[in-house]
């Protein structure tokens, strides 16, 4: 888990050009959007993206999108039940 | 470095969004701080009484190419969100909180005599008091910006806004 | 008190119809123009409805006289300017300092698309000649040339209310007598660059879109052009013809809030309305009819919505999206909607909000759902909002 978390962090600094940001700015806990990184709608599509390419887990509706990806942990958690290749095992 | 970066880090614009528009708003969101840097401009407008008209000869091309890269593996939502020229207005406005009119014209060329026909038209129907105005053009190696604050009373070193004028800073501007 | 500027003549081409009169008929037969994909290549077939022009390139060039290698953008513009032009009389520019101001937001992209679908299996391949009308005033410079107007040209790319700003530019340099004549509007063609743009943003819907109800989905794609031929008093007497109506007002606002969303009070879409009222001397309980921006995203409408209701409240004109018929066709939009706007006027009639069923919780109104006949119909506001915050209001007056 820390793991996944911690390579989220990267991809997602990398995915949406937060640069001035480092992964260990990122708590696992803090709230992505708005209060927290302050990222907004696009960026959740693009997190979309990420999951879709990097993971291949489709998320068929933007509404779902608050709750997966509401932080680092939250994202991980969703991935971990949701990858194709924990289903097949 | 990319220059636009460079020109982020030299004049700390510490805006994070910065990163993620394209090159065509980072080029448009540079120029006009560069623009406004140093005026007290924020102090003397209501947010609804700035304009924003700008030009330019390739349009979004720059990001076009760069989002039709990215369709085949999964279209790029970031990318496509910038595949119009007027974004960069957008972008402008956003920072800046600028309400007034905004029009992006495409022209194969700088055409000084119709921004200054248009501009001054604003002016005239008093939809705003002051414009931010030029030629806003990026794409691949190729980029360049050229924008005017236009006010009804200026400092002793500004130039009327005509045709002539705007035309003739357009043509010693070209390094 | 500003010169009036008349509205002389009108030509759309639309899923629903190819002219105006076929569109008309759609409208009071309650026929929407969406369907399954059919002309567009992509992969989204089958999967996502849009509002296509129901031909081909090959025949639509055969109606304008154009080649049929021409992008489609161009072909749909050529095809409602020469309707308007016909419609207003004018057959040639003769005399008349005469502009062409439009609209669009693809270019010349579905030329692109192709030349890049045989250019990435082989870097020799791929037809140049394809690339050369990529940019937005290409298909301006196509149409304009084959209409025969020099005097001035001009193109108008501000996203979804491109084709709006274009009609007021066109209508202030009439006001302020830089040209007698212009012929204002946009078009836009479907292509997979938009298609799969708008459907990474997940706002469209994989059913007929239902603008304003509170289950909306999202929007449809569409294609068309719509275009108006504007003139100076001096030349709408010389036409002897009565004039559609009026150019009363407009005005546009920036939203400054987001990229691409609108803000959730609907500043930009307020001040737009607002100041188009303004611009018209009119109050809002002169307006009898909204044709609303309306495209059925989330976001959209509930922005609509609520500066609609800043402004109207309590008493609200008789409004409704005509995109539930044409889909959302971007760059034509505002053009297009600019000619309904002017036949509702003309023929006192109210089109229906297809589709709509449960009224949005937050709104205390509900667009119309029938076509309706012998209307009051004196003066009407359409609404084209864009990304990049681009907010632009219409008024048009009976004349």
């Amino acid at each position: 888990m820390d793991k996944l978390m911690g390579q989220l962090k990267r991809q997602i600094i990398e995915r949406l050009n937060l640069k001035d940001l480092k992964p260990e700015d990122i708590g696992d806990d803090q709230p992505l959007f708005v209060e927290g990184l302050g990222l907004d709608s696009i960026d959740a599509l693009e997190l979309i993206v990420l999951l879709q390419q990097d993971y291949h887990i489709k998320l068929d509706k933007a509404e779902d999108g608050p709750k997966v990806f509401h932080s680092v942990r939250t994202m991980a958690d969703y991935i971990t039940k949701h990858s194709p290749a924990k289903k097949a095992s | 470095m990319d220059f636009l970066d460079e020109l982020y880090r030299h004049y700390q614009l510490g805006y994070p969004k910065f990163h993620k528009m394209d090159q065509l708003s980072k080029l448009g969101v540079l120029a006009t701080d560069i623009l406004l840097n140093e005026s007290d401009h924020a102090n003397k407008y209501g947010s609804d009484e700035t304009g924003i008209v700008l030009s330019n000869s390739h349009g979004s091309l720059d990001v076009d190419l760069k989002y039709a890269r990215t369709m085949e593996a999964g279209a790029s939502p970031a990318l496509f969100v910038y595949t119009l020229p007027n974004i960069v207005i957008g972008e402008i406005a956003i920072k800046y909180k600028f309400r007034g009119e905004n029009a992006f014209f495409v022209f194969k060329t700088f055409n000084g005599n119709f921004m200054a026909a248009y501009v001054n038209g604003l002016f005239d129907s008093k939809l705003i008091r002051n414009c931010i105005c030029g030629w806003v053009d990026y794409l691949g190696e190729d980029y360049r910006a050229l924008l005017m604050l236009v006010e009804t009373s200026g400092s002793e070193k500004a130039i009327p806004f005509t045709a002539e004028g705007i035309n003739l800073l357009n043509n010693t501007s070209h390094g | 008190m500003n010169p009036p500027v008349f509205v002389a003549g009108l030509g759309v081409v639309s899923a629903i119809g190819l002219d105006a009169a076929a569109c008309l008929h759609s409208f009071e037969t309650e026929e929407a123009g969406m369907a399954d994909i059919k002309i567009l290549h992509t992969r989204q077939r089958g999967k996502l409805p849009v509002a296509e022009v129901k031909l081909s390139n090959e025949a639509l060039a055969e109606l304008t006289g154009l080649s049929s290698g021409m992008p489609r953008t161009a072909l749909l513009s050529a095809l409602a300017a020469r309707e308007a032009l016909a419609d207003a009389g004018i057959f040639n520019f003769k005399d008349l300092r005469a502009g062409f101001i439009s609209a669009n937001t693809v270019g010349g992209m579905d030329k692109t698309e192709d030349f890049f679908e045989s250019f990435m299996m082989n870097a020799a391949a791929g037809k140049l000649r394809d690339v050369v009308y990529h940019e937005c005033g290409s298909i301006t410079e196509i149409v304009a040339d084959h209409l025969g107007i020099n005097h001035f040209i001009s193109t108008v790319s501000t996203a979804c209310s491109s084709s709006a700003n274009a009609v007021f530019t066109g209508a202030r340099m009439i006001r302020h007598g830089l040209l007698d004549l212009a012929l204002v509007g946009g078009a836009d063609a479907l292509t997979r660059f938009t298609l799969n743009g708008f459907n990474t943003l997940m706002i469209l819907d994989k059913s007929f879109c239902k603008p304003f109800d509170e289950h909306r989905q999202g929007l449809n794609l569409g294609e068309g052009a719509g275009y108006l031929v504007l003139v100076s008093e001096e030349i709408m007497n010389r036409l002897n013809k009565s004039a559609y109506c009026r150019i009363a007002g407009y005005s546009n606002a920036n939203d400054a809030y987001h990229q691409t969303a609108s803000s959730p009070g609907g500043t930009g879409s307020f001040l737009a309305m607002k100041n188009a009222l303004e611009n018209s001397g009119l109050v809002p309980g002169d307006i009898d009819y909204i044709n609303l921006h309306g495209t059925g995203t989330n976001n959209n409408d509930i922005a609509e919505g609520t500066a609609i209701k800043l402004l109207f409240d309590p008493v609200y004109p008789k409004m409704s999206s005509t995109k539930s018929f044409t889909g959302h066709t971007l760059g034509a939009s505002g053009g297009m909607e600019a000619v309904f706007s002017a036949l509702a006027i003309r023929h006192g009639i109210i089109y229906p909000n297809l589709r709509f069923e449960t009224p949005m919780k937050e709104l205390p109104f509900t667009p119309v759902t029938k076509f309706l006949n012998h209307q009051r119909v004196k003066h009407v506001i359409s609404n084209s909002f864009g990304f990049g915050g681009n907010c632009t209001s219409l008024v048009f007056s009976a004349s």
